[in-house]
């Protein structure tokens, strides 16, 4: 039989509830190629943040997306940090431990929410509640500590906006004790259950090989053997100091079951690391009030819940940055799924599209076609250029 | 007559079991809402559902409409055939007739061939997998199916009709505390799970893949007919099994109770396993239930 037919997943569908486009070209059930088609939600974002000043910017990129929302201000202000010194050089010591603390909760939830969608998706809708469930608490904690639920509002240059109150660390132990159990209830979930098994085991397969060849990072990669993690390559906040006791997790095997594996593990270190962070906590200041940003260029890298995040700032000396650069770590993992999908069944196909965790509204990139023609009138550096100009005639107005 | 036509629309056929599957269909929501710390639906919200689809546009595929059509009906008509069957027969199972077993088998199959049907005849690649997913899915489950039904006519002295079955439970106490009764009542649950359409073997659907497959295309009074198949399926083969392993003693109250346990466990292993792909439920079925069918079916033969 070689007859094809395209299975459309996307723009809207009950999969992925964010604008995506894969097609799936399939013989039968069998996945012989696919399409990845993004770019429904570009927001333009690089272009909003050269218009302004420092300390907003932190909340803008803050509002890429909604569940990374620690890792893009964070990446930021790593950058400006980076011009100013570097982050060790400039962040008051209780600060950094606050920093890890907001971003190993997030990437608690962040996992959680991803443990659930992919039960969602294999149709298992018991997993998808529970995980969601033990969410929660996370949430709450993410509000007594910062306010908020989900956008934290927490990263500022040289430091942190809020304190963590003597008070509220009983029941942030408490949640982080009583989520312990449930993590492990959901590990033995996923590795005693056969059906789960059945389902994940060999589902999606990115060998090591593949891994580095498609560039893909965080989890992926290394549910691919690939021993890459910014936290330990570039230490940032409370990793910075040395004092904190967490190791790498990697599998082999490179298929979802991996995959489901290395962020169920991770889970249990990111508690770990607050609790080492909440024992050790010093007293002290949380933020250097930094007064101006000298020219220059910095560069701020992440751990995010999906992998490395980088974020680029040019500075010129004034208050807002000529040029910021953001790359989110889905932009390199969704690609993968060329090589991961293809060969395996339509059932296959969907869990391993989510396998990724993919985030799309913070992997939008524009291009300007002719349609016609197909040819790009305007990439990338184009649109960089227009802006630019657009940015110094702003400026020569202000002037 | 008027008896057989009253019968056949409203006890204890079409809206009788209408009634009860939606009903029964909302304890399902509710117990998996529980399951999953959700509070759950209000007791007439598959009503609702169905009133509301009622009042809906029917949007038609312009290929082949009559097909598309019928399909539905061919499968309502069907079913509210077995329900008048199975409801007379729990009444009194003196009112049977010889060869309404195989009757009933025969017509539980249509609720699928019409699906199969619907989906070809709207000519959606998505309702396309379905459908040859469905088809597959029926190879699979009705060979341990009729395998264990077979071990129970042996088992009732060769009779193939709910009567005769009936009776012989009456005298000897329910199939199902044998050990070929026990055998084949386990692989008939996961069959009728199948046949439910319910995870793990929810493939013909499947939202998260293929966006509810076989019923992509439907909308309005044809989708509320498939919805109603589906909520008279959930009546007829829990009733269906409770005549052959669990016929001992059918008084009122023994009936609800034993069809609210079966509910139960239906549920339960529907919340307890994620979906199953169509090559894994394939082998699933043709290894460990046909086996487990056969086994009963030879044990059926010894009388254990």
């Amino acid at each position: 039989m070689s007859h094809k037919v395209i299975v459309p997943i996307g723009p809207y569908h009950p999969l992925q509830e964010e604008p995506e486009f894969f097609q799936l070209y399939v013989e039968g059930e069998k996945v012989v190629d696919i399409d990845i088609i993004i770019g429904y939600n570009h927001r333009g974002i690089e272009k909003i943040c050269e218009s302004k000043h420092y300390d907003q910017i932190a909340f803008v990129v803050e509002r890429i997306c909604g569940i990374c929302s620690s890792s893009h201000p964070y990446a930021y202000v790593l950058a400006v940090e980076d011009i100013l010194g570097g982050e060790g050089a400039v962040v008051p010591e209780r600060a950094l431990y606050i920093r890890t603390i907001i971003d190993e909760l997030q990437r608690i939830h962040s996992h959680l929410l991803w443990l659930g969608l992919a039960g969602h998706f294999i149709g298992y809708n018991t997993v998808w509640m529970w995980a969601w469930k033990y969410r929660e608490p996370i949430l709450d904690m993410f509000e007594m500590i910062t306010g908020n639920r989900n956008n934290y509002a927490m990263f500022k240059v040289g430091g942190v906006r809020r304190d963590i109150k003597e008070e509220d660390l009983p029941l942030l132990n408490k949640t982080l004790d009583e989520l312990l159990p449930a993590l492990e209830m959901f590990r033995g979930a996923v590795m005693d259950d056969p059906v789960i098994q059945a389902r994940l085991k060999g589902a999606g397969i990115l060998t090591k090989e593949q891994a580095i060849e498609w560039c893909v990072i965080g989890p992926t990669a290394r549910a691919s053997g690939v021993n890459i993690d910014v936290r330990r390559d570039e230490p940032y906040g409370a990793l910075l100091l040395g004092t904190i006791d967490w190791n790498v997790v990697l599998q082999k095997e490179g298929d979802v079951y991996a995959k489901t594996l290395v962020r169920i593990f991770e889970m249990q270190d990111s508690v770990n690391i607050i609790r080492q962070c909440l024992k050790k906590l010093p007293n002290g200041p949380i933020d250097a009030d930094v007064k101006d940003i000298p020219p220059g260029e910095g560069i701020g890298r992440v751990e995010a819940p999906r992998g490395e995040c980088i974020h680029y700032i040019k500075s010129d000396g004034t208050n807002r940055p000529v040029r910021h650069k953001i790359r989110a770590p889905s932009f390199m993992n969704v690609a993968s799924n060329k090589v991961a999908a293809v060969g395996g069944t339509i059932a296959d196909a969907t869990i391993t599209l989510a396998a990724v965790d993919p985030c799309y509204c913070c992997t939008e990139r524009v291009a300007v076609i002719n349609r016609s023609t197909d040819k790009k009138i305007m990439n990338g550096w184009d649109l960089i250029k227009l802006s630019q100009e657009k940015t110094n005639k702003i400026k020569e107005m202000l002037l | 007559m008027l008896n057989i036509i009253f019968n056949y629309l409203i006890f204890p056929g079409f809206l009788f079991s209408v009634c009860i599957g939606l009903i029964a269909g909302w304890f399902d929501r509710k117990v998996t809402a529980r399951l999953q710390w959700r509070k759950g639906p209000p007791w007439y919200q598959n009503f609702a559902d169905i009133l509301k689809l009622l009042g809906k546009e029917t949007i038609l595929p312009s290929s082949a409409k009559l097909t598309f059509l019928l399909a539905p009906c061919l499968g309502l008509a069907s079913l509210v055939l077995v329900a008048t069957i199975l409801g007379r027969n729990i009444i009194s199972p003196s009112q049977g007739f010889s060869g309404d077993l195989v009757v009933v088998l025969y017509l539980l199959v249509i609720p699928a061939i019409s699906l199969i049907l619907g989906a070809s005849a709207s000519r959606n690649p998505l309702a396309s997998v379905g459908a040859s997913r469905e088809m597959k899915l029926i190879l699979a489950y009705e060979l341990p199916f009729i395998l264990s039904i077979i071990a129970i006519i042996i088992k009732s002295g060769g009779a193939i009709q709910f009567g005769t079955i009936l009776n012989h439970q009456a005298l000897f106490g329910s199939n199902i505390f044998s050990w070929s009764g026990l055998i084949a009542f386990l692989v008939s649950v996961l069959c009728i799970q199948a046949k439910l359409g319910f995870v793990p073997f929810d493939v013909s659907e499947a939202e998260q893949e293929i966006m509810g497959g076989v019923l992509i295309e439907y909308s309005g009074l044809p989708l509320a007919i498939f919805k109603l198949i589906k909520a008279m399926l959930l009546y007829t083969l829990p009733v269906l099994l409770i005549i052959l392993f669990l016929g001992q003693n059918l008084t009122m109250l023994s009936v609800i109770g034993k069809f609210i346990a079966l509910l139960i466990v239906i549920i339960l292993i529907k919340n307890t396993s994620p979906r199953l792909r169509i090559d894994q439920s394939l082998r699933f079925f043709w290894r460990i239930p046909t086996l487990l069918a056969i086994l009963a079916v030879i044990l059926g033969y010894f009388g254990l």
